[in-house]
C-alpha cells in the first residue's frame, strides 16, 4: 500500500537515514525496529510529511507521493500518533480529538464550534474503540497513558488508512498494552496498514506480521517474525551477535551479585522517616546506603515519581524527614540537593530535561556548573573534554559536543542526561524510567553502568516500571501502591512476589 | 567582542566540501544585522556627503557619524539590559518610564542653586553628585527588582508585571516633578550627557563600558549559560539546580539599572528632567534594537553586540530620517516601514520563500 524506496536525509553533517526501503502492506502491523539514532524517528517523520527526504520516492497505492506538511499526509490518509504526546493538556478530550476540525454550526462568518455535537461525536469514536473516557475533562488531567489512547484515538479518528504508531507503548501498562493490541487487531481486520515502532522485542512478536531492521540510518533488512527469532533480530539492529540470554539475565545477575553486600552494615547515606507530601504521598520510611541500588516497582501514578520529585526538592514535603550523611535537611529548592550531592534523571525528558538549543556540551555541563555556582565558570576547554569524556563513556551518537541536543535521537538524549549528572559525581542518584524509549543494547549498557556506578560507591535509586528490570539490578526493591509504600522486597525475590504486592488491594 | 558561546561556531565538519567564505559569512548571526547597519549607513552617505567627515576642534571629535553613535548611547544601554530579560524569555516594557524616574530623581536632588562664594557666582548642588547619582540608579534598580519578583516570584506574566511599573514609574516620574519639567543647574552633572573624555564623547564612553562590563560578566561567570537555560527550558534549568528565581531577578533588577543610567544620560543631555517625556517610547525603540540585532524573543540565544547594532540601526534610521527632510508627522510612519522591511529580511522563513520564488522559472519561459 505504502511503499518507500532509497529514503535518504542529512542533518549537516550527520548522515541520518541513506537507501532505506519499507513497504506497508494493508491487513499488516509492520514493526520497524532499530537502536537509538537508527533514524527510525526520522522515517517517520518522513512518512508523515514533517521533514522532506533529501533523496528516495514515497508510492502510495501506485501513485509517487511528496506529503509536504502532516496535515497533506494526513489528508493522504496516513496518520501518526508520536513518540511524546503532541496534544494540547489544556483543551479536553473531544477538543483534542476535534483540533483543526471541529464541527460547526450556524451560517457564513458566524459559524461556532458545535460543543455538543463534538461530545457526541467524540463518545461514539471512544465507545468504539472500547475507551473509557469523559470527552469533557481536560487532557492534562488524565495520566499520561490516556493521554496515548487519545491520541491513538485522534489518528484514528481521521479516515485513516495508513497508521503509524512512534513508540506508543512506552508508557502503558500492561493490561492497557493488551487493550491497544486488541484495537489493532480489530483495525489490521479492517485492512489498514500499520507501521508500529517499540522497543519492545516480546510485543513485536506479540502482534507484528512483518519486521524492517535499520542500522545507523541503514536498510538492514525485512522478515516476517518466523524467520526472524529475537536473538537474531537483536543482531541484525546492533550489528553484532549479543546472545539475548546474556541481555535478560546472566551477565547483569553476576555483576549485580559482586556490588551486593557493600552497603549492608554501613550507617544509611540518605534516609527518609514518615516523609511525604498531603495528596502526593503517604508517608514512609526509605533507606539508601553506599554502594547500594534499591529498585522502586509500582504501577504509573503509584507514587514513584512523586517520591523522587519530593526527595529532590522540586515539591516541597509536609510530614517527616531526610537526612543526608545522618543530617536532616530540608529542601526547598534542587539545588540544595545537587550541593549535598543527589542527582535525579526526571521522567519527562522533553520537559524536565533537555536544554533543546543549547549544545551537548552545555546539556551536559549544566548541573555541574549550576552546583559550581556563577563563578568560576568552567573553563571551555574542560567543558569540551568533560563532554568527549561521556559521549565516549555512555555511546552516546553526537557528531559533534556544539551540536544542539535536540538534534540527537531520544535515547541519545536520556543518555547525555544521565551524563549531564554523573559529571556532577553524584552520591546520590535517582533515576526515574531511565530506559523509557531506549534499546534493548543501550538499556543493558546504562544499566551495567548504574551497577559500575554503585559498585563505585554511589547509592541509586532506580525507577522503573518494567519489572524484570528491577529485579534485574536492585539489591533491595521498594513496591508502590496508592501513592503509599506497598512493601520492601529483599535481593532475590521473583516477579510473582512484586506482583502480589503491586496489586493487593489496599488495605 | 561576543558574549559567550552565542557567537563560537562550533568546529565546522571537515568531510564536506566547505561552502564559500561569502556564504559562510552570510550565517554568522550578526551578518543580517551589520549589513542593515551597512546600508542605511549608505542611504544617509548618498544623502549627506559630510557623514563620514571627522573633525578635531578643540581637543573634541566632532562629526555626523560621533553625533550618531553619542544619541545611540542611552538606547543601547536600556537595550543591552533589556536583552538579558528576553533572552530568560521575559521583557520589560517599563524601561522607559525608568528612564524618567532616574532623571527626575537626580534633578531633585542636585537641583542647583547659583550662590556667591568669594565673590565668584557658584552653582552649588542639594546633595553631594556622587549621592544622588547612586540615589538615582538605586531607585532604577529597585523598579527593575519589583518586576523582577513580579515575574519570578508572584508569576505574573514579564508584560503584565512591567506594564504595571511602565503606568506606576511614569505616574512617580510625574509626581516626582510635580508635572514640570525641573531644569537643572549644576554644570558637572552636564558632563554625563555632553562631555567628552579623551576627546570621546562621555555618553558614549559609559556605554562601552555597559557592553565591556556585561561581555566580561557573562564570559568569565556562568550567568549566560543560566540565562539561555532558563529562556530555554526554565523547568530542565531548575531540575539541573539552577538558581533560576534569583537569577531572573537579578536579570529584571539590571535591567532596570541600565534604564536608570540612561536616564542620567538623556536628563543629563538635556540639562531637565521630564516626568512627562522622558523616555517615552523608549521601550519599543529598545525592543526593535534587540530584534534587530538578532536575539530571537522568544528567549534563549541571545547576542549583546548584536543589540548594540540594532541599538545603532535605530539611531541612525532616526538621524538619516530627519538629515533628508522628511516632514515630522510622516516620520514614525517611514521609521516603521524600514524596520518592517528589516525584520522579513531577518526572517529565515521569509529568506526561504524568496529563493524559492527566484529559482523558480518565471511562467511561460524555457521548460
Amino acid at each position: 500500500m505504502l511503499k518507500a524506496t532509497g529514503i535518504g536525509k542529512r542533518y549537516g553533517a550527520v548522515t541520518v537515514l541513506e537507501g532505506v526501503a519499507l513497504h506497508l502492506r494493508p491487513g499488516e502491523v509492520h514493526a520497524v525496529m532499530g537502536q537509538n539514532g537508527a533514524g527510525k524517528s526520522t522515517l517517520i517523520k518522513i512518512l508523515t510529511g514533517v521533514v522532506a527526504p533529501d533523496a528516495g520516492a514515497l508510492v502510495l497505492d501506485g501513485q509517487p507521493i511528496a506529503p509536504a506538511s502532516p496535515l497533506a499526509a494526513q489528508r493522504l490518509g496516513i496518520s501518526t500518533v508520536y513518540q511524546e504526546v503532541n496534544l494540547c493538556p489544556n483543551l479536553t478530550v473531544a477538543e483534542n480529538l476535534f483540533a483543526g476540525r471541529y464541527p460547526r454550526r450556524g451560517w457564513a462568518a458566524l459559524k461556532a464550534i458545535d460543543g455538543p455535537r463534538m461530545v457526541r461525536e467524540t463518545r461514539v469514536l471512544l465507545a468504539r474503540l472500547n475507551l473509557d473516557i469523559d470527552p469533557t475533562r481536560p487532557l492534562g488531567t488524565l495520566p499520561v497513558a490516556v493521554q496515548q489512547l487519545v491520541a491513538i484515538a485522534r489518528a484514528l479518528s481521521v479516515q485513516a488508512r495508513v497508521l503509524i504508531l512512534d513508540e506508543p507503548t512506552s508508557s502503558l501498562d500492561d493490561s492497557e498494552v493488551e487493550s491497544l493490541f486488541a484495537l489493532l487487531r480489530g483495525l489490521r481486520a479492517a485492512g489498514l496498514a500499520i507501521l508500529f515502532v517499540t522497543h519492545f522485542l516480546d510485543q513485536v512478536y506479540a502482534i507484528a506480521d512483518r519486521i524492517t531492521v535499520l542500522r545507523n540510518g541503514r536498510f538492514v533488512g525485512e522478515w516476517t517474525p518466523a524467520e526472524l527469532p529475537a536473538p537474531a533480530l537483536v543482531a541484525a539492529m546492533v550489528g553484532r551477535d549479543v546472545a539475548l540470554a546474556s541481555a535478560t539475565s546472566g551477565a547483569a545477575d553476576a555483576d549485580a551479585g559482586a556490588s551486593a553486600p557493600t552497603g549492608a552494615g554501613a550507617p544509611p547515606r540518605l534516609s527518609l522517616r514518615d516523609f511525604g507530601a498531603r495528596r502526593r504521598l503517604h508517608p514512609l520510611d526509605l533507606d539508601l546506603h553506599p554502594g547500594e541500588v534499591v529498585g522502586v516497582a509500582g504501577l504509573l501514578g503509584s507514587g514513584r515519581t512523586e517520591l523522587a520529585r519530593l526527595m529532590f526538592g522540586l515539591d516541597a514535603a509536609d510530614s517527616g524527614t531526610l537526612a543526608v550523611q545522618g543530617r536532616v535537611v530540608r529542601f526547598t529548592h534542587p539545588a540544595q540537593a545537587v550541593r549535598l550531592g543527589l542527582a535525579f534523571c526526571p521522567e519527562e525528558r522533553k520537559a524536565d530535561g533537555v536544554v533543546g538549543a543549547l549544545s551537548v556540551r552545555e546539556n551536559i555541563v549544566l548541573a555541574l556548573q549550576a552546583r559550581t555556582g556563577l563563578w568560576p565558570c568552567i573553563r571551555p576547554a574542560r567543558q569540551r573534554e568533560l563532554a568527549r569524556h561521556y559521549i565516549a563513556l555512555l555511546g552516546i551518537r553526537a557528531a559533534d559536543v556544539d551540536m544542539p541536543i535536540a538534534l540527537l535521537s531520544g535515547g541519545n538524549q536520556q543518555k547525555a542526561l544521565l551524563a549531564r549528572w554523573l559529571a556532577t559525581a553524584p552520591q546520590v542518584l535517582i533515576l526515574d524510567e531511565p530506559t523509557r524509549g531506549i534499546d534493548v543494547a543501550a538499556k543493558q549498557e546504562l544499566m551495567n553502568e548504574v551497577i559500575r556506578l554503585a559498585r563505585s560507591g554511589m547509592s541509586v535509586l532506580f525507577i522503573s516500571s518494567e519489572i524484570d528490570e528491577v529485579l534485574r539490578i536492585s539489591d533491595r526493591i521498594v513496591v508502590m501502591r496508592d501513592r503509599r509504600k506497598a512493601g520492601e522486597l529483599p535481593r532475590g525475590a521473583g516477579e510473582a512476589e512484586v506482583l502480589a504486592l503491586i496489586c493487593e488491594p489496599a488495605a | 567582542m561576543t558574549t559567550p558561546d552565542m557567537d563560537t561556531p562550533g568546529p565546522l565538519p571537515a568531510t564536506p566540501p566547505a561552502d564559500p567564505m561569502w556564504l559562510r559569512a552570510s550565517r554568522h548571526p550578526l551578518a543580517w544585522p551589520l549589513a542593515t547597519l551597512a546600508l542605511i549607513l549608505a542611504v544617509n552617505a548618498s544623502l549627506n556627503p559630510g557623514l563620514w567627515h571627522l573633525q578635531w576642534r578643540d581637543g573634541h571629535l566632532y562629526g555626523s557619524v560621533v553625533d550618531i553613535v553619542n544619541r545611540a548611547a542611552p538606547l543601547a544601554i536600556v537595550a543591552l539590559g533589556l536583552t538579558l530579560v528576553i533572552a530568560t524569555r521575559g521583557i520589560d516594557i517599563s524601561v522607559g518610564a525608568v528612564v524618567a524616574i532616574s532623571g527626575a530623581v537626580a534633578a531633585l536632588m542636585i537641583g542647583g542653586d547659583l550662590k556667591i562664594v568669594d565673590g565668584q557666582p557658584v552653582h552649588i548642588s542639594h546633595w553631594p553628585l556622587s549621592v544622588a547619582l547612586l540615589a538615582a540608579l538605586g531607585a532604577a534598580a529597585a523598579c527593575g527588582a519589583w518586576n523582577g519578583l513580579l515575574v519570578a516570584r508572584a508569576g505574573l506574566q514579564p508584560i503584565i508585571a512591567t506594564l504595571i511599573m511602565m503606568l506606576a514609574g511614569r505616574g512617580a516620574a510625574q509626581l516626582l516633578t510635580g508635572g514640570q519639567i525641573i531644569t537643572i543647574y549644576y554644570p558637572p552633572y552636564f558632563a554625563i550627557g555632553n562631555g567628552f573624555l579623551l576627546g570621546v564623547p562621555v555618553a558614549a564612553l559609559i556605554a562601552g563600558a555597559v557592553w565591556l562590563l556585561m561581555t566580561l560578566l557573562l564570559e568569565r561567570s556562568a550567568l549566560g549559560l543560566f540565562i539561555q537555560a532558563i529562556g530555554i527550558n526554565p523547568r530542565a534549568a531548575r531540575v539541573a539546580g539552577v538558581r533560576s528565581r534569583t537569577i531572573t531577578i537579578c536579570v529584571y533588577a539590571f535591567c532596570g539599572l541600565c534604564a536608570g543610567i540612561a536616564g542620567l544620560i538623556v536628563s543629563s543631555n538635556v540639562k531637565s528632567a521630564d516626568g512627562n517625556n522622558a523616555g517615552v517610547l523608549m521601550e519599543l525603540d529598545a525592543i526593535l534594537a534587540v530584534t534587530v540585532g538578532g536575539t530571537l524573543l522568544t528567549g534563549g540565544r541571545f547576542t549583546l553586540a548584536g543589540t548594540v547594532i540594532g541599538a545603532l540601526i535605530i539611531q541612525t534610521l532616526t538621524s538619516t530620517i530627519y538629515a533628508i527632510g522628511v516632514p515630522p508627522e510622516i516620520n514614525l510612519v517611514v521609521k516603521a516601514v524600514v524596520v518592517f522591511a528589516v525584520m522579513l529580511l531577518q526572517s529565515p522563513e521569509f529568506r526561504r520563500q524568496l529563493r524559492a520564488l527566484a529559482v523558480r522559472p518565471a511562467p511561460g519561459g524555457p521548460r
